[in-house]
This record gives structure tokens, C-alpha cells and sequence, in this order.
């Protein structure tokens, strides 16, 4: 679980997040969602120890991030999985590879146990075939879940998740997004996923927190969120011609 | 993009490059890697060029000695000094800018836009030990390409004038005389400096920028001109040291 506590985040003169707190739930996907430029990316970057907060906490599981040294971040930040909108694979290495590398660099297993497990996180995401493709020889859908098993083979505590089905077509994205899940359940972790997909939002958004112009301006489920009479969320999520309609006979 | 706490940044990066190591496994490997894309990849450009622009230097500095009081020795002895001191360890220094310094640039800038980076520094590790660490140890066989440019130099020179008919023990004669054991020293003294301004300059290029593909490209050319500047002054700061 994390909790945000007052959290603000400033570039130069410009609030980006005005004081949010919230609490990500373990085991459940938490979804952050916003328009762009809503403050989503400097929160998850504020959450991941990226970026310092002016002010405010964040509690890891009950340790605030106040009372962390460099050491305790370093080894905070090797609880974490990410997830990155592009992939962020690394070109040059094969498929096991991109796996292996956190256990290589930051474990000190041997080189069995270590393509042991990598290959276990990569059947997880049911790409045993693909072990010595190289990521330009993958779909963008098949280079997430090269992400999504990098980011599990660590057995992190944290997923986080950017924008993870940005580029995807429809049927993909769920595809990715109920991997997530289930990944989320089986491993009992803290998932936060940056989101403006409103498929995401009603598949997977089992805690929801929106975010308006750096502010937290409703939070609840994707159950909550047909019921709320909120006007920004819902001229948010029902921004289509399309979703419109189809709410008048929810 | 050189402003003064620019040059802080880059001061702090190679000091930064230096902390939380990786492991020595993965470093040696990268090291080795680097090695062969750096130093041994640029052997075959190196020596065409440099065989090349040595015949040039004696052709030309033969055309310049056409009085017949003249000794063909001094063909050889002009060659060797501009080779050693300067052709071999700046020209060459600024062509490497091109060819190594674009792909340092080139090859950190796509990480960069990739996210790359940012995975590596969300894992815990320090992405400038990992990226430009390696880059400064391979550069330190740098002087290795500098030795094959003088040798390859200086025999370009040779077979030029040999083709022009001067006879090759005049030209010998002209390579061992006077020779100043010191120019040696001076040379690989600049060499060393070029080797890490070749390392460093484009890694910091690479890193620090920011923006898509486009600003890749745009990097690399910014990065190939400020490494010529660096070094161009450098070496009239060495020289102006240790030769004056």
C-alpha cells in the first residue's frame, strides 16, 4: 500500500501537483487518470522517487519516504517494477536478456537461477517462444509484455504502469490491461497505473483516483464512477459522441 | 548549450560516472564492448586517412622544397614532425569527434528519447556508470589509434615519395633527424587530453538532451562541433604549455 500525504510538486513557479493525497491500495490496480497536463506522469515520477516532492509524504507500506537515507531509496527502488509507456526495452539485448538485466545488475544469484526465473516471468506473460527475438522484432504489444515481464521478474512490491496500452489497438490493450491484473492479484502488489484510457478505466480501474489541473477532484471505483453526479469525471470519461449515448441507457 | 552551469553539469557527470558502480562482470563486458565499437571499429577509417594525408604532407611540403640547396631529407623530416605533432593527435582527434563522438551522442540520445534511461535509473542503477563509465576507460586506448596514425602516416609519406622518385633512404634519413624524444611525450600528453574530451563531451550531449528524434540528430551535430572547439583550444592551451 502507499499513501500520499499533501503532496506538491513544482517546476520553477508552476504547481504541477496541488496537494493530493490518496491511498494505493495493494493487491487491486489503481488507476491515475487526468487530462494531459493534469500532473498524472510528475505524480507516478513523485511516486517512483524520481522527482522530490516540495512537500508532503508518501508511505511505502508504512516507512515515509522522509525518513529514507540514499541507501534506503536505492533499495526501495528495487521493490519497484515499471512499466513504461514506450517499453523502454534495451535495443541491443535479446528478449532474455531485457529480462534477466535487473537480477543480473542487481542480484547477486548465479547465472542459472537468474535465466531460471527470467524465463519463468517471461512464460508468465506467455512469451516462451520469442526468448531470442530482439525488441525491433516484436509488436508493440508483444514488446509490453517483454516490459511487463521485466518489471515482475524482481518480485516487486510496486507496479508501476505508464500510459501501458498507449499505442495498442483496442482488443491488445485488454489483453495487456487484464495481464496487469491478474499479475496484480496473483503477486498481491501495489499497482498504479497512469491512464486516460477509458477502457483501462472501466476494465481495470478497481481504485480511481482524477486528477484536474494537478488536483484530486474525485476518487472511487469504475462501478462508482457511472453513478457519480461529479460533472468533471463524467464530462471526462463520457467525452465521446459515442460514450454519451451509450450512458443514457446505463 | 555550453553556458556555465552547463560546464558544471558536465563536471558533475564525469564525476558522477565514477559513483555506485556496477557490478565488475557487467563492466568488464561493457568495457570490452566499447573497446570494439571505439577504438577497434575506427582502425580501418583511421589508417586510410592517415596514409593518405601523410603522402599529401610530403607531396606538398616537396613541391615547397624545390631549391636544389635543399636536402630531400628535410621531405621526410617535415613529414614526421607534422604527423607527430600535429596531423596524428588533433586532425585525427577531430575527425574521431565525427565518427566516434556522432555515435556516443547518437547511441545515449536514443536511450534517452527510448526511456532507457529512465528504466535504468527506476531500477536503481546509475545509468552514467553504466553509459559513459566505460566510454572513458575504452578511450584510454585511444593513444593506441593515434600510434597507428603516426606509423601509417609517415609511410604514406614514404611510398609517395618513393612513387615521386626520391629515394628512400633520404626520406629515412629526413624521419631520424633531429629527432626530439619530448614531441613524443608532447603528442601522447594531447592525445590522452583528446581522449577524454572524445568520451565525455558526447556522452554529455547524449544525456542531457532532451526532445524527440529529431533533437537526436540535432545532439550529434552539436556534440561533433563542441568537441572540435574543446579540443581545438585544448591543444593550443597544451601547446602553448608545453612547448612554448
Amino acid at each position: 500500500m502507499i499513501e500520499v500525504k499533501n503532496l506538491i510538486k513544482s517546476f520553477d513557479e508552476n504547481e504541477i501537483v496541488k496537494n493530493v493525497s490518496t491511498t494505493f491500495v495493494k493487491g487491486k490496480t489503481n488507476l491515475i487518470i487526468g487530462q494531459s497536463g493534469s500532473g498524472k506522469t510528475v505524480l507516478l515520477k513523485c511516486l517512483l522517487g524520481l522527482y522530490a516532492p516540495d512537500s508532503g509524504e508518501i508511505i511505502y507500506d508504512g516507512v515515509s519516504n522522509k525518513m529514507m537515507n540514499d541507501s534506503n531509496k536505492t533499495l526501495l527502488r528495487r521493490e519497484m517494477g515499471m512499466v513504461f509507456q514506450g517499453s523502454a526495452l534495451f535495443d541491443s539485448m535479446t528478449v532474455l536478456e531485457n529480462v534477466q538485466f535487473p537480477l543480473t545488475m542487481l542480484t547477486e544469484k548465479g547465472d542459472d537461477e537468474i535465466r531460471q526465473r527470467a524465463e519463468i516471468a517471461i512464460q508468465r506473460v506467455e512469451l516462451e517462444k520469442d526468448y531470442k527475438k530482439l525488441p525491433s522484432e516484436l509488436s508493440g504489444g508483444m514488446q509490453k509484455r517483454v516490459a511487463i515481464a521485466r518489471a515482475i521478474v524482481m518480485n516487486p512490491k510496486y507496479l508501476f504502469c505508464d500510459e501501458p496500452n498507449s499505442g495498442l489497438d483496442p482488443k491488445t490493450a485488454i489483453i495487456i490491461d487484464k495481464l496487469i491484473q491478474e499479475i496484480t492479484k496473483e503477486f498481491n502488489i501495489t499497482t498504479i497505473i497512469n491512464s486516460h484510457d477509458m477502457n483501462s478505466v472501466m476494465e481495470i480501474g478497481e481504485k480511481i483516483l482524477f486528477l484536474v489541473n494537478g488536483e484530486k477532484n474525485w476518487e472511487g471505483t469504475n462501478k462508482e464512477i457511472f453513478k457519480t453526479d461529479n460533472q468533471s469525471i463524467s464530462d471526462f470519461v463520457y467525452s465521446s459522441e459515442l460514450l454519451k449515448k451509450v450512458k443514457k441507457y446505463l | 548549450m555550453f553556458y556555465l552551469s552547463d560546464i558544471g553539469k558536465y563536471f558533475i557527470m564525469i564525476r558522477m560516472s565514477f559513483f555506485k558502480p556496477s557490478k565488475w562482470k557487467i563492466l568488464r563486458k561493457l568495457i570490452f564492448k566499447e573497446i570494439n565499437d571505439l577504438i577497434i571499429e575506427s582502425i580501418p577509417i583511421v589508417s586510410i586517412l592517415s596514409f593518405f594525408i601523410g603522402a599529401v604532407i610530403s607531396i606538398q611540403t616537396a613541391l615547397n622544397l624545390s631549391s636544389p640547396f635543399l636536402s630531400k631529407s628535410l621531405i621526410g623530416f617535415a613529414t614526421r614532425q607534422s604527423v607527430i605533432l600535429e596531423f596524428a593527435p588533433t586532425f585525427m582527434s577531430i575527425i574521431m569527434a565525427g565518427k566516434v563522438g556522432s555515435f556516443i551522442t547518437s547511441s545515449i540520445g536514443t536511450m534517452r528519447v527510448t526511456e532507457q534511461i529512465d528504466a535504468l535509473e527506476v531500477m536503481g542503477i546509475n545509468p552514467l556508470n553504466y553509459l559513459v563509465f566505460p566510454k572513458i576507460i575504452a578511450l584510454l586506448f585511444y593513444p593506441f589509434v593515434i600510434t597507428i596514425a603516426m606509423f601509417v602516416a609517415i609511410f604514406g609519406g614514404f611510398l609517395a615519395m618513393t612513387f615521386a622518385g626520391v629515394s628512400g633512404e633520404a626520406f629515412i634519413t629526413g624521419i631520424q633527424m633531429d629527432f626530439e624524444p619530448y614531441h613524443i611525450v608532447y603528442a601522447y600528453i594531447k592525445t590522452f587530453l583528446f581522449a577524454i574530451i572524445l568520451a565525455t563531451v558526447p556522452s554529455f550531449h547524449g544525456f542531457y538532451m532532451k526532445g524527440g528524434a529529431l533533437e537526436v540528430g540535432k545532439a550529434s551535430t552539436l556534440s561533433f562541433v563542441w568537441t572540435s572547439i574543446i579540443i581545438i583550444v585544448v591543444n593550443f592551451i597544451t601547446t602553448q604549455l608545453l612547448l612554448s
